[in-house]
């Protein structure tokens, strides 16, 4: 038998002399002769685990490995230290499932409970979700939201990531809900095309900070805008920046959401990660997803368990405001063990690298000719630059010393610096840039 | 083990500090003031050696598959096996960048496009999407994919309604509601099966298609699933498969023979990917050539007008581990998957019945069965949470409660292949066992589990006075 | 089981108190809170909705499960009590003083009961 299949042949013909049947087929007499299969799937053998981990290992090897990542739009190279994967590797909190019994899952329950404070306190919010399936997921469902009866239409800065716009539009096509995009002026939400926008029949305004160029918007001014006419605010930010910036209730967010990566995930492709989700205690309760709140047991003791399921599909069926199940629990616990573990501290430390890095950084670039920052204001730890010569050309120069540069965006490049660089690398790649704008 | 395990935020100690990243140097660049947070968070000051203990203790009051026999019906707990753990964790999956260029991600668009194409084997679908994050993820991009179908026709205004049957998992009508749909519930008959008649007269060309699992909720085949089928396309609409419960059927069945258009699968059930306590899944769609072209793509690298369901191509690492089994499986060993699925089960149900259990539907299951205890709750005043409950008490994971809906004091029990056969005995014993208890004193029941760390927590109180953060004391 | 006499009652489980022929308040039996279990949440509609004969106008959630609410009357929605969303355990205690919402201009009525035949549906 296969290695996941740990039936001996004896075992199944006693376990089918049991049953009274003589072979396995006779298990499947209700599957139509036509649907069943005749031959095997058309799939390779299968393998040994040794072969089965040396495929994967050669698959692995087919990726180019970077020495050194500047590339950020989303998904970021931060240090993950060995106790966060340590722990994050235990296999009972790989293999549980969700805490729905709670008795025997305190502990789960519990690591959502301390998530759960955690982003509240980074976003200066009231209440958390358990987690959904990413940042861009977030936006969405933190649109539905703000919608009722009167107020529909979506408004979305243009300086967002564009996925997270594609999965707004797509999420809006489901529901037949509009969404309007804020134009930009100089890489930032043009607050004077925001207001003719306000109109009555807008719910929310969606914006990213820092946004897709790295550029820090001027939240309170835009929040404040909104906020006059009636719309709600969504702030969409990078968790990491909370240890610098302004939280959610400093700018007047009615809602707080973004990814967790940064904290402590591997880049792994793009996934899987986690998307919180924060909100004021009035709007907590139309928080879509998983949320764990704190009782007692019949004798005083603390107890921890999913409350306000109502709210969820498995109960409300097609009026629940989102089918969401999943918290990505593991994601947002690992993220939950890498704030635990660094502490305020700790964090500043990562944001306090990744910002005078960057910067030092963009000095170095902007010493190359015809290199300069595309856009005015401050940032964080991404900027773009305009370059003289094709950003592909520097892509390519960069990947032959293993290092793999900004993004290609619009003839420039989007480049991002977080604490893993070191300014002797950082060095020597403006110096790799230079050469390969020299023409 | 009853001692309370305080919250990391109860642990703190304001000072302590482990330096795993450098500070900055103070001359590096910082921003203006006006810029900064005026009210720092509260967080943890913890030392490693007490992170380290805390969540240890937390691990204690979690039960993994690794602990013990997890039986939850539709969820599929089966082995979660180490190699596949290894391969995600190899450098060059976990430190590639979704955004590089394509020529220096070949191993990850490898692992993508075989995993694609063993997946469409598998369900006799032409293409696949592997950018759906969860099984109910997945069932919202399927109903999208259903819906621009139907527009793309210029029909979409006209077919406004879902078909969804009775027993369905609660995110079938949840997400086809997400995606406009108005869900109209097609009843069951007393086997348990869709009831054709009724299906008949709900049939029309407003409706858009219909949404099946099969083996059903019941763990009960469809017999009439091409009928079904026939009559669903005959009158326009498309047919969508929930693929929670393909487990049953892994390498001997496809939904794409059965008429099937669009499925979606769940990594983290059928493909032996982890649970992790909630998630990360991944639920790939898979569709016939009708659909494909509204499969979602990724804006940030190039698609326009494609739809969309989450930044960048999917829990890629989800993904690793399902190849990895898949490449252990092999075509030689995927259908003993569904073959002890549906055996273990069986044996199960077979023993359950003889200590007096009642089955929902006394005939032969696939891979999972239902209970009902509505007997035993007129005689005894136990319920099925109670027995549930007790299970705890003998350390074994309670089964699916009171689901599908339409079975009074459900217990839905899904062993799973991997499961040795001493497992099931044990189980087994350790339900006849419950039995003679709630027999002998019922009442004790009510209050189980016992020798847990916490009794049953008051949720009334958790919904009506909400507290979800722990908060500082002023 | 209290069924009070001064009021009418649906096939599903409402109460309506009538002001007048075009005013009425409505709520939900001493019945129907008994067989809903302990109540944690409210959803009321807003003043100003319209309200119809045999929809759903709101629910009521218990720790698992969601209960719709239909409307025994057409209208306009008056009044909602607000004090039912801090305290929806009002309903379980006093079911007939926890009124839901006050309709106004009531245009048509469901089939409507008193409490004697109310109580025959209950006692079924």
């Amino acid at each position: 038998m296969s290695q996941y299949v740990p039936h001996t042949q004896a075992e199944t013909q006693a376990m089918l002399t049991e049953l009274g049947l003589a072979n396995v087929e006779a298990l499947f007499s209700d599957v139509p002769q036509s649907v069943r299969l005749a031959s095997p799937v058309a799939l390779p053998e299968g393998l040994s685990q040794m072969e089965t981990l040396q495929a994967m290992e050669a698959l692995a090897e087919r990726n180019a490995p970077y020495r050194l990542t500047l590339r950020g739009a989303g998904c970021y190279d931060h240090v993950i230290p060995p106790l966060v994967k340590q722990i994050a590797g235990k296999e009972e909190f790989v293999t549980a499932y969700t805490p729905y019994q709670a008795e025997m899952s305190q502990g789960i329950l519990q690591s959502i409970f301390e998530y759960q404070t955690i982003v509240c306190e980074l976003t200066g919010m009231d209440a958390s979700n358990a987690g959904v399936y990413d940042g861009a997921t977030a936006a969405a469902e933190s649109a539905v939201m703000c919608r009722d009866r009167k107020r529909t239409v979506t408004l979305v800065s243009a300086c967002v990531h564009p996925d997270t716009l594609a999965v707004m539009r797509t999420y809006g096509y489901g529901t037949g809900d509009a969404l309007r995009v804020v134009p930009q002026w100089d890489g930032r939400t043009d607050l004077d095309a925001l207001l003719p926008m306000l109109g009555e029949d807008v719910a929310c305004l969606y914006i990213q900070q820092p946004n897709f160029y790295g550029i820090l918007e001027d939240v309170p001014a835009l929040f404040a805008a909104a906020k006059a006419r009636g719309v709600k605010c969504i702030l969409g930010a990078n968790p990491m920046t909370f240890a610098l910036l302004p939280s959610g209730r400093e700018v007047g967010a009615d809602i707080v959401c973004g990814d967790v990566q940064p904290f402590g995930l591997p880049m792994a492709f793009g996934g899987p990660s986690a998307g919180y989700m924060a909100a004021t205690a009035a709007m907590q309760r139309r928080l879509p997803g998983r949320i764990v709140g704190q009782t007692e047991d019949a004798q005083g003791r603390r107890a921890f368990v999913l409350t306000l399921q109502a709210r969820e599909q498995h109960i409300r069926r097609e009026k629940a405001s989102s089918n969401i199940c999943s918290n990505q629990a593991h994601c947002a616990l690992t993220a939950s063990v890498y704030v635990t573990y660094l502490g305020l501290r700790g964090l500043r430390a990562v944001a306090g690298q990744c910002l005078s890095k960057a910067h030092a950084f963009a000095e170095m670039l902007c010493g190359i000719d015809g290199v300069s920052l595309r856009y005015p204001g401050e940032f964080f730890h991404e900027f773009v630059t305009d370059l003289p010569v094709a950003p592909e050309k520097v892509e390519a120069a960069l990947e032959k010393e293993r290092v793999l540069s900004g993004l290609p965006i619009e003839g420039g490049m989007l480049w991002c610096v977080t604490e893993k660089a070191s300014l002797a690398q950082l060095q020597h790649v403006a110096q790799l840039v230079k050469e390969a704008c020299a023409k | 083990m009853s001692e309370t395990v305080w919250l990391s935020f109860e642990k703190s100690v304001p000072g302590r500090y482990s330096a795993v990243i450098p500070e900055p140097d103070p001359s590096g660049y910082t921003l203006p003031d006006r810029l900064l947070r005026k009210q720092p968070p509260t967080l943890p000051e913890l030392s490693e050696i007490d992170v380290d203990r805390h969540y240890t203790a937390l691990a204690h009051r979690a039960y993994g598959v690794n602990c013990g026999f997890y039986p939850l019906g539709s969820c599929t707990m089966k082995y979660n096996p180490a190699v596949n753990e290894a391969a995600a964790a190899l450098p060059g999956f976990a430190g590639a960048h979704p955004l590089a260029p394509a020529h220096a991600v070949q191993g990850c668009r490898a692992v993508m496009d075989e995993l694609a194409q063993d997946l469409c084997e598998i369900t006799g679908m032409d293409a696949f999407t592997l950018q759906p994050a969860a099984g109910a993820h997945g069932e919202l991009t399927g109903m999208l994919c259903v819906k621009m179908y139907h527009d793309s026709r210029g029909e979409a205004n006209q077919r406004t309604r879902m078909l969804v049957p009775d027993s369905a998992h609660g995110t079938n009508p949840a997400s086809a509601a997400m995606a406009g749909f108005t869900v109209v519930n097609v009843p069951s008959r007393a086997d348990g099966c869709v009831d054709l008649d009724a299906l008949e007269t709900l049939l029309g060309d407003d409706v858009a298609g219909m949404m099946m699992t099969n083996p059903n909720t019941l763990g009960l085949f469809e017999k009439d699933i091409l009928k079904i089928s026939r009559m669903v396309h005959s009158s326009g609409g498309l047919m969508y498969y929930d693929g929670a419960n393909l487990n049953a059927i892994l390498g001997c069945a496809r939904p794409g023979d059965m008429g099937f258009d669009v499925t979606h699968l769940n990594l983290h059930k059928t493909f032996s990917t982890p649970h992790g306590g909630g998630g990360p899944g991944s639920g790939p769609v898979g569709v016939k050539a009708l659909l494909a072209p509204f499969l979602p793509g990724v804006a940030s690298l190039g698609d326009q007008d494609r739809p969309q369901m989450k930044a960048f191509h999917g829990n890629f690492a989800v993904m690793v581990k399902a190849l990895a089994y898949l490449k252990a499986l092999g075509s030689n060993n995927l259908r003993s998957v569904a073959e002890h699925a549906v055996l273990n089960a069986n044996y199960l149900l077979n023993r359950l019945k003889a200590i007096g259990y009642a089955p929902a539907k006394d005939v032969p299951c696939m891979h999972e069965f239902v209970l009902t205890l509505e007997s035993i709750r007129e005689q005894y005043g136990v319920s099925a949470l109670d027995v549930a409950k007790s299970l705890i008490d003998y350390g074994i994971h309670p089964p699916t409660m009171y689901f599908p809906m339409i079975v009074h004091e459900a217990l839905m029990f899904e062993p799973t292949e991997t499961e040795t056969r001493e497992t099931l005995d044990h189980a087994a014993e350790t339900m006849a066992q419950i039995l003679k208890d709630l027999q002998a004193n019922p009442e004790a029941m009510h209050s189980a589990p016992h020798s847990a760390v916490i009794g049953r927590p008051d949720e009334v109180k958790a919904a009506r006075n909400p507290v979800l953060r722990w908060t500082p004391n002023p | 089981m209290e069924i009070k006499n001064d009021r009418l009652y649906a096939e599903s489980h409402e109460w309506v108190l009538f002001e007048n022929e075009t005013t009425a308040t409505v709520g939900l039996s001493d019945f129907a809170q008994s067989e809903l279990g302990d109540l944690v949440f409210v959803n009321l509609p807003q003043v100003g909705d319209t309200v119809t004969v045999g929809e759903t106008f709101a629910d009521v959630e218990s720790v698992k499960a969601v209960s719709d609410i239909y409307s025994p009357v057409t209208g306009t929605v008056a009044a909602i009590n607000e004090a039912l969303l801090d305290a929806p355990q009002t309903i379980n205690e006093d079911a007939y003083g926890a009124w839901l919402v006050k309709v106004e201009n009531i245009t048509a009525k469901g089939a409507l009961m008193d409490a004697a035949a109310y109580r025959a549906l209950t006692e079924k």
